[in-house]
């Protein structure tokens, strides 16, 4: 048995392993829907995690996207990015600004009229 | 269960991959009490299958009987639905699902942080689920619709006996709506961003007059 199988998937001890203790709470300005990028494909010998964001993120991939098709949750991701995007292997690309923007509202109307 | 390997990550099929020009993301929030149909409106209006994150928090809670005032932690895992709508090629939104439950409001805090606004769907035979959202909402200033969702053995009320039993505004909107239908729940969120629209018009209005 592989000290994996010892333990729930989504148990604190796991997610503490993932990220070197770190608990997400650090800022590093992400949220939900920020884009993430791949800049540099994955290379031998990096955590298992951040090679599987730097594979999933070939194409723009929101945060949270990223934590559903990784199953793990959005502060643990937060915490991996963190390190990916310090070592500049990925691009954040920040949600459009929230204060009530004209444009942006006619751009969401015309698309939803699209749908 | 097994050990996962990258390779068990399979990542977003490759007809969902968003175009690489895909500068911005915007959200809307759908929420409601369970069973409402929050899922069933993401999922219809949603161009990717619709994925679920789920958070696993540690919430503390103390015990009325613990004289030294010792947290006891908890472990809660609450799952979110989401899906996504290709805006145009820079632009894309995001369609989340959240409890309306006081008890997972600590969902909250990234989520309506920078959310376009919020839909909040209701089943008329649990009105009274709706009550703490509409609070809550209304304190944080995040702009919403109402949206009646439609079932068959649901009792009818007019538009007047709805503002009234939710203590709504007439300025606020208040719709009715098929969540298993794409049609109706696309009208869902235009109310929404129409609604948005007439408040953002407003207030440039009185900006510059």
């Amino acid at each position: 048995m592989t000290p994996d199988e010892e333990w729930d998937e989504g148990s604190p001890e796991r997610l503490y392993v993932l990220t070197g203790g770190r608990s997400g709470s650090e800022d590093v300005g992400l949220d939900l829907v920020t884009l993430i990028v791949t800049r540099t494909p994955p290379q031998i010998g990096m955590q298992p995690e951040h090679q599987q964001i730097l594979r999933v993120c070939e194409s723009p991939l929101s945060v949270v996207e990223i934590s559903a098709h990784l199953r793990l949750p959005v502060s643990i991701v937060t915490v991996l990015l963190a390190d990916l995007l310090a070592e500049d292997r990925v691009e954040a690309r920040a949600p459009a600004p929230s204060l009530p923007d004209i444009d942006i509202i006619k751009a969401v109307i015309h698309g939803l009229q699209n749908l | 269960m097994a050990s996962r390997t990258s390779e068990t990550v399979t990542g977003p099929r490759s007809e969902d991959a968003l175009p690489s020009s895909t500068a911005s993301a915007v959200k809307i929030v759908i929420v409601g009490g369970f069973g409402v149909g929050k899922t069933t409106l993401v999922r219809s209006v949603s161009e990717i299958r619709p994925l679920t994150t789920e958070e696993t928090m540690t919430q503390a809670s103390v015990s009325v009987d613990d004289l030294e005032g010792v947290e006891r932690k908890r472990m809660t895992t609450v799952a979110m639905d989401f899906g996504r709508i290709s805006i145009d090629d820079e632009m894309v939104l995001y369609v989340f699902g959240t409890p309306g439950q006081q008890r997972f409001w600590f969902l909250w805090n990234g989520l309506f942080e920078g959310s376009l606004g919020a839909v909040v769907l209701v089943d008329t035979r649990r009105l009274e689920a709706s009550f703490d959202v509409l609070g809550r909402l209304e304190e944080a200033h995040t702009p919403f619709v109402v949206a009646v969702n439609a079932f068959d053995e649901a009792p009818t009320y007019s538009e007047a006996e709805l503002r009234q039993a939710l203590d709504l505004p007439d300025a606020v909107p208040l719709l009715h709506c098929d969540a298993r239908s794409r049609e109706s729940s696309k009208e869902v969120l235009l109310a929404l961003m129409r609604y948005l629209y007439a408040l953002a018009t407003r207030t440039e209005t009185a900006q510059t007059s």
